[in-house]
């Protein structure tokens, strides 16, 4: 099986390669790369993000080609597909971090900032926080319920489907932490980053 | 929940921990990867590495350190000292580091802080504030302590929140090394001021110690000595904050 990391310029990725590599060993090849054929032949792809939501779009805009081809893969060819952090939130149709910035709309809702009621909680929601899962999600296969995830972000993924969610974690309010919608899923959390439960989480997408 | 972090210091110098934990079953008790692996295995949030290499020719081992542990640690990894430029912080990244902390730097050149949290993301940004009491207030230091800068740490704080930091990793200078305990004042003031999250260091000896850095409105707690001399293993801090209704994860 061969499964793509995209590598578009969206900041650090190389916790998420250690962690994919760590997992696959040598069951699974995994490829880093924005060049569109390797990521059409393959099997799976990971989306990573970090930064701005606008940083991330404009870096995905930036690779000719490179927005079709994910649509393609996710959309019209129904492939899985892994998003993380900002990852995660492009999925939307819109995001309002710096600007007003349009999303893929693979999932159709918005991105805002995550309240942080007059000062009363610190942005960006930073540490480990336990989610809430909500349905029977396939990258939850073996993760108990309450399970600690690393989290990093100030934004939220607000979906206009209340159906996609799969978990939420609590943090001034019940933030969507995880979607899955068919053949896509995103965790807001970094599953990288989550120590043994966290590289169960990526496991679980390898063996999808 | 959001829970209180627990974040093990070591210090590493040439690539070798310096003050490393004393365990008989390690193979190589100078390798930071291996102490960094017991830390996270033992349950700690976050690994910080603090490079204090001191000769130039010597820096480049701080890489390879960072590299080698992010392929064996699966929980978020600082490394700060010595960071200087976009390019400093752009090199550690790329070697697996998730966050990197500036000291001297962001204070001799705020647009550091700003340049480097919008390309990378504030949440990778870290500023160390090492600050001393100095009458009615707080100022801070540069160069590991040796600077004096005559700048008002709660004004810099500030500064450095709007500059893009993501977090504010507060020394006191006052308390560091004695054991006696956080700056508690200190860390009241400063995170009490700004709404980016505050990790206390400098001062631990006790585990109520690090109660008391939670109490001041610290969103983690840093500890170098306690664990490095193995007086307490992570697990136990945790479980004593646990025993004092202190939100940890275990």
């Amino acid at each position: 099986m061969n499964v793509t990391i995209v590598d578009y310029n969206s900041g650090n990725i190389s916790s998420v390669i250690n962690s994919f590599k760590e997992v696959a060993k040598d069951k699974v090849n995994i490829e880093v790369t924005s060049d569109l054929k390797k990521i059409k032949s393959s099997d799976k792809v990971v989306l990573p993000g970090q930064g701005s939501f606008k940083s991330c779009v404009d870096a995905l805009n930036n690779i000719s080609g490179l927005v079709d081809t994910l649509t393609e893969f996710a959309i019209a060819n129904k492939k899985p597909l892994l998003g993380i952090c900002v990852g995660l939130q492009m999925f939307a149709d819109i995001g309002y971090e710096e600007t007003e910035t349009k999303g893929l709309g693979w999932v159709s809702g918005k991105v805002s900032k995550i309240d942080n009621q007059n000062g009363k909680y610190k942005l960006p929601h930073i540490g480990w926080n336990q989610i809430n899962i909500v349905k029977d999600g396939k990258i939850f296969k073996d993760i108990e319920n309450n399970s600690h995830m690393y989290f990093v972000h100030s934004y939220e993924f607000v979906p206009k489907d209340r159906n996609v969610i799969s978990a939420t974690t609590n943090y001034s309010s019940n933030i969507v932490c995880s979607v899955e919608k068919e053949n896509i899923f995103g965790t807001q959390f970094h599953p990288e980053k989550s120590d043994k439960i966290g590289l169960k989480i990526i496991d679980n997408f390898l063996n999808l | 929940m959001l829970k209180n972090r627990i974040i093990p210091c070591l210090d590493v110098k040439n690539g070798r921990v310096v003050k490393g934990i004393n365990f008989v079953d390690l193979k190589d008790a100078g390798d930071p990867v291996e102490q960094a692996k017991i830390y996270s295995d033992g349950g700690a949030d976050e690994i910080c590495f603090l490079d204090i290499t001191a000769s130039n020719e010597n820096r480049d081992t701080i890489y390879d350190v960072v590299e080698r542990t992010s392929k064996n640690c699966f929980v978020p990894l600082t490394v700060g000292g010595g960071v200087r430029s976009v390019e400093d912080i752009n090199k550690l990244l790329n070697c697996g580091a998730d966050k990197v902390s500036i000291n001297t730097a962001a204070v001799q050149n705020s647009e550091v802080v700003v340049e480097s949290s919008k390309k990378f993301g504030s949440q990778c940004i870290v500023v160390a504030i090492d600050a001393k009491k100095n009458g009615e207030n707080w100022e801070i230091f540069t160069h590991g302590g040796r600077n004096s800068t005559g700048i008002n740490a709660i004004e810099f704080a500030l500064k450095m929140e709007n500059c893009g930091a993501g977090e504010l990793l507060v020394t006191s200078m006052d308390k560091d090394g004695t054991q006696s305990g956080y700056d508690i004042e200190l860390m009241k003031i400063i995170s009490s001021n700004v709404n980016i999250p505050v990790i206390a260091s400098g001062g631990v000896g006790t585990l109520d110690h690090l109660a008391e850095g939670i109490k001041s409105g610290a969103s983690a707690v840093l500890a170098a000595s306690i664990f490095h001399y193995g007086t307490y293993s992570v697990k136990e801090a945790k479980q004593y904050l646990a025993s004092k209704d202190i939100p940890v994860r275990i």
